[in-house]
């Protein structure tokens, strides 16, 4: 018995030693997880020789909360949406980053003019830009579907539908596939009618509807023709489709796009190492990197110019950013004020709403 | 399954469909996990088998999944295969890190369940146990309360596990055991009890209870009678109640996610993420071996019980 | 073991005493209290440690349910006001008490678990509170104008019926919740409308799922249970490694398998499209919804059925059912009549085990049940992760581990917690 403990003890106490010279981060898993590695995790391990451990979540942003609050604060660094940093921030969750550490664009530009307007706030710091899309399989709709209309439209495209299981840019594309224009959208979202009006939106797809939580599941279930078409992260699909051949095709047609940051925990283990890490990875090369892998557009403007061709050497990344000019015809950029207000009480309602 | 020889026609009829039926629920047991196997071995990224796996193509056959199995993680899976490939595989591969710490927890939380509940199974068959039932009913508990509940009680309680014990005088923060291994340990141990307590109190019922007496009588102290004379006895009892908590802490998902660190990634919790979010090939390669393991711990539990049955002379050998 | 001397010699007839003089009644009660501490001090460590590291802890839990000091942990001004005037409506008081709290509140950082704590109650108005904090430092008497000015919200009395019931730490409020009833303005509690009833149609859910998958275990287990009761024993026992290795493979295993024969392009529909007998665009929709869950969680439950239905079964003499035959009775009557009625206790034994593991099953809906197939822990596991209502979570925890016990309680009286059998 004693002995045992004695053993356990012991391997406790290597796990922590261990940690020493390790960070742990914790992103959204997949391609974009994959992604991460190869343009930040890889270089920054060879380069000041700290181990970067990857784990996977549906959201990081939600075991934050739970992990602060019940003292069990495991992660170093987190990859959150925009709403959910300026929350968890407000909210004391997070380790404040001083801006003073990141560094200046190759030019010389200060940091906090490089990067695109907001994209540095008190706890976090933009990585990239991403764009919740929908995407369809070829193979079943050879003409296609082209706006965000045809999503909820059963009767033209018949067939399984995939969405995010949450109300975050679900409401938003139900309100625009009503005919709302993209800049009216929050507008309208802020009043109850609003809401109703974008619930009874989805209310024409819900029986069809299979929910997704993990990023990764979306092109899986188009590959596995689980459903037809499916809203998802935009570069999910990219990387299905040009690294594996997947006949998914995009649809920019009210898109929702925002950014993507990094944040640190309050009470992270090794908040020294997080900070590093993040100084590190959202330089202008890191950043200019990231976008070989996967169709997320730089939080920087100095990486924009560095952008070039997939990590297959020949597919021009340019049109399947988010931020392309042709991709934004109706695009709705994610209001962060909306969301950190009415995140709470409106996933309440769906998921109310889900169990209908 | 003889007919008696009054059997009417329909009796006949419906006793060979009554074989048809077991039959056919005996296909529905079985063939889901057998299916795994071949699966596993498909050479395409398919969930189902191809027409070269179906006309016994050796090339529809392949083990690159279990290949796979090895070098995802590793740092230079390309590298020649020699003695620094293989220590890359145990140092680096993910599967290879979860099997390590799956062997790793289940091995402590078994011994420390094994030990536990044998030692209150002996006091729980004595006859002049106090309370009996009652306690039996609270050790039993953690096989009953359903998961996510035992799951997240555990979280907060090893998330802060100084915070019960303030009014002892402990510092509220004096550590944590979640996210720690010895903290998956424990919570293992606490599902693998019930699974100690049963068996080993079965096997205790069908002790003979004079044995002590006459050891008592031959001069020998309660301890030697203890390791020389019912400890042998009860040991198809103990082992097989290990066995299960084994197989309960190596199959356990909810509780490590909850409680355990990325550092506890234990084979289960690394099927449950890829599962969730992608069948590979890979994930069936893994459930193919476990498939195989459990056939391994299953023939070892049947050699047990008859052999603990013939002892207690309940069977013909 | 034995340290009573039974034999030692009687000095007085009339009272047997043992070799030291005690009276022997008193010796053997003596001894018997000394056999009773020994056993229990072997099964003390164990008792300990399951106390300590189980009971307790999920006590505390579920403790959550009753206890929340979101708000009243933050909002002591209000809290002070509401005490000193019961069943008052709020007056400028109440609202410059309220005005300084949100300010305290939104210093602390606190403000978005405030307006969480009354979210839950008063769906919508969280938005208020932290909108609110933001400029709460601004604010200047008259605090009521000052307050609504910034919105108008402020004066519902269903809010203020909330913050009432919030201000202090114990609470009803969340076991409401959980049977679906919502807060009046009047501060009392009532129905919620069809329309938002979620919890208490989850629960029913669960029930009616773990209610056919049971029947649907007995319906397969039971013939299987007879035939391996009836068989000589050797075919019996190679017949029996088939119920026992799904016993003994794991969970996640079961589950990939049943992931892999159901999808939309797995083994089964591929089979059938093959055969012609669906269409490639007909493939038939098996997961990610309850046909999935019942499938897959009455495989996986089946030994669980099998195992007490055949011990029951193989102590049933078969002269009773050759009597009944002989007497005139059809070999359906004697099924009927005699045969069923000697398995009951076998099939109340694994129906309640059935059903106890399955309305609290977790893993195997959260695979395979989509939206509609999952179940009360999937949605205690979601406001645990996702939502963080922690106190919610506890709530339903609390309610189904209820009905657990209960059950629990009835299997202990109808087979006894010591006959439970594994393999």
């Amino acid at each position: 018995m004693k002995k045992l403990l004695i053993l356990s003890t012991a391997l406790t106490a290597a796990a922590f030693a261990a940690s020493a010279q390790e960070v742990t981060v914790m992103s959204w898993g997949g391609a974009y997880t994959q992604s991460q590695v190869e343009a930040y995790h890889k270089p920054f391990s060879a380069e000041t020789g700290i181990k970067v451990v990857s784990v996977d979540a549906d959201n990081p942003a939600t075991p934050i909360k739970a992990m602060v609050e019940a003292g069990n604060v495991t992660i170093d660094v987190a990859d959150v949406e925009y709403a959910d940093a300026i929350r968890l921030c407000d909210e004391g969750l997070l380790e404040v980053i001083d801006p003073a550490i990141l560094p200046a664009a190759p030019d010389g530009t200060p940091a906090m003019d490089d990067f695109l307007p907001g994209a540095v706030t008190d706890c976090a710091v933009t990585s990239i830009v991403f764009s919740t899309i929908f995407a369809y399989d070829t193979t079943k709709f050879p003409e296609g579907p082209t706006t965000i209309a045809d999503f909820f439209d059963l009767e033209k495209f018949p067939g399984k539908r995939g969405m995010r299981k949450g109300a975050k840019a679900n409401l938003e594309m139900a309100l625009m596939a009503d005919g709302v224009p993209a800049a009216e959208v929050y507008g309208i979202l802020a009043t109850p009618e609003g809401v109703d009006r974008a619930f009874a939106m989805l209310d024409k797809i819900k029986a069809e509807t299979i929910w997704w939580e993990a990023g990764a599941q979306p092109p899986q279930l188009l590959a596995d023709g689980e459903v037809a078409m499916t809203t998802a992260y935009n570069g999910r699909i990219f990387a299905a489709a040009a690294a594996e051949g997947k006949p998914f095709k995009t649809v920019w047609d009210g898109q929702v796009y925002e950014y993507d940051l990094f944040v640190i925990p309050k009470g992270a283990p090794n908040k020294d190492a997080a900070l590093q890490f993040i100084a590190y990875s959202t330089d202008t090369q890191r950043l200019a990197d990231q976008a070989k892998w996967i169709s997320y557009g730089p939080g920087r403007k100095s990486s924009a110019p560095l952008v070039g061709l997939y990590q297959d050497g020949k597919t021009e990344m340019g049109p399947y950013m988010p931020t392309a000019a042709e991709n934004l015809t109706n695009a709705l950029p994610s209001s962060y004020e909306f969301w950190v207000d009415r995140d709470t009480e409106l996933n309440e309602k769906f998921n109310a709403w889900l169990l209908k | 399954m003889k007919l008696p020889i009054y059997a009417t026609p329909l009796e006949r009829t419906w006793a060979w469909a009554y074989r048809a039926i077991c039959g056919a629920i005996f296909v529905f047991l079985i063939a889901p996990i057998l299916i795994i196997i071949p699966l596993s071995f498909n050479a395409e990224p398919y969930f189902t088998f191809t027409r070269e796996m179906l006309t016994f193509d050796p090339a529809g056959y392949s083990s690159r999944w279990y290949d796979n199995l090895l070098t995802f993680g590793m740092i230079a899976p390309d590298a020649a295969r020699d003695g620094n490939w293989w220590s890359d595989v145990w140092a680096n591969a993910s599967w290879v890190q979860a099997a390590k710490n799956s062997v790793i927890i289940g091995f402590f939380s078994t011994i420390l369940a094994t030990v536990l509940g044998t030692i209150a199974a002996l006091g729980l068959s004595r006859p002049e146990m106090p309370y009996r039932k009652a306690i039996m009913a609270i050790l039993i508990s953690p096989m009953i309360v359903p998961i996510i509940i035992t799951a997240t009680g555990l979280f907060f309680f090893y998330s802060n596990p100084c915070a019960m014990f303030v009014g002892l005088g402990l510092d509220p923060a004096c550590g944590r055991l979640a996210g720690t291994y010895l903290g998956v340990v424990l919570a293992h141990a606490t599902l693998g009890i019930p699974f100690v307590i049963i068996t080993v109190t079965a096997t205790l019922l069908g002790f003979d209870r004079s044995l002590l007496r006459a050891s008592a009588s031959l001069g020998a102290g309660p301890v030697t009678t203890f390791f020389k004379v019912q400890l042998p006895l009860i040991t198809p009892g103990v082992v097989s109640g290990a066995l299960f908590a084994f197989v309960t802490s190596f199959d356990e998902v909810v509780v490590v996610l909850f409680i355990g660190s990325h550092e506890q990634q234990t084979i289960p919790r690394a099927m449950w993420n890829g599962i969730r979010e992608q069948i590979s090939p890979s994930i069936l390669a893994v459930a193919a071996i476990l498939v195989v393991v459990s056939i391994g711990l299953l023939t070892v539990v049947e050699l047990l019980r008859r052999r603990s049955e013939r002892m207690r002379g309940l069977s013909p050998a | 073991m034995a340290d009573v001397t039974m034999d030692a010699p009687a000095a007085r007839p009339e009272l047997l005493r043992t070799a030291d003089g005690m009276p022997l009644k008193a010796a053997l009660a003596a001894a018997s209290r000394r056999a009773r501490i020994r056993a229990f001090l072997l099964v003390l460590p164990l008792l300990a440690f399951i106390l300590i590291t189980f009971v307790v802890p999920i006590g505390q839990m579920l403790s959550r349910s009753m206890i929340n000091d979101q708000f009243s942990a933050s909002m002591p001004a209000v809290g002070q006001w509401f005490a000193d005037n019961p069943n008052a409506a709020p007056d400028e008081a109440a609202f410059a008490a309220l005005a300084s709290d949100l300010a305290g509140a939104a210093e602390a950082r606190t403000i978005g678990e405030v307006g969480t704590r009354i979210n839950y109650d008063v769906p919508g108005t969280r938005s208020l509170f932290t909108s609110t904090g933001r400029k709460a430092k601004t604010l200047a008497p008259p605090y009521r104008d000052a307050l609504l000015a910034i919105d108008k919200d402020w004066d519902r009395p269903d809010l203020w019926a909330t913050m009432r019931a919030a201000s202090t730490p114990a609470t009803t409020a969340f076991y409401q919740a959980a049977l679906d009833r919502k807060l009046t303005p009047e501060g009392k509690y009532e129905r919620a409308d069809a329309g938002s009833r979620i919890y208490v149609t989850l629960f029913i859910r669960t029930f009616i799922l773990s209610v056919v998958i049971t029947g649907l275990c007995l319906l397969l287990g039971y013939p299987i249970a007879h035939l391996l009761a009836v068989l000589p024993l050797r075919h019996a026992s190679l017949l029996m490694i088939l119920v026992l290795l799904p016993f003994w493979t794991s969970l996640l295993v079961r589950t990939t398998s049943w992931m892999v024969l159901l999808q939309g392009q797995g083994v089964i529909n591929n089979v059938l499209v093959s055969l012609g007998i669906i269409g490639d665009d007909g493939r038939l929709a098996m997961m990610y919804n309850q046909t999935g869950t019942i499938i897959a969680m009455t495989h996986i439950l089946l030994p669980f059925m099998i195992l007490p239905l055949y011990s029951v079964m193989k102590t049933i003499p078969p002269s009773y059912a050759r009597a009944a035959r002989s007497l005139g009775a059809s070999s359906w009557t004697t099924f009927r009549r005699i045969y069923l009625p000697q398995t009951a206790p076998g099939i109340g034994a694994g129906g309640i085990l059935v059903f106890i593991l399955a309305v609290g099953y977790y893993i195997t809906p959260a695979l395979v049940g989509g939206a509609d197939g999952t179940l009360i822990s999937n949605q205690i596991a979601f406001h645990m992760q996702k939502s963080l209502n922690w106190s919610l979570a506890a709530a339903l925890a609390s309610m189904l581990l209820a009905a657990v016990l209960i059950l629990y309680w009835a299997y202990d009286r109808l087979v006894g917690i010591d006959n439970m059998k594994l393999g």
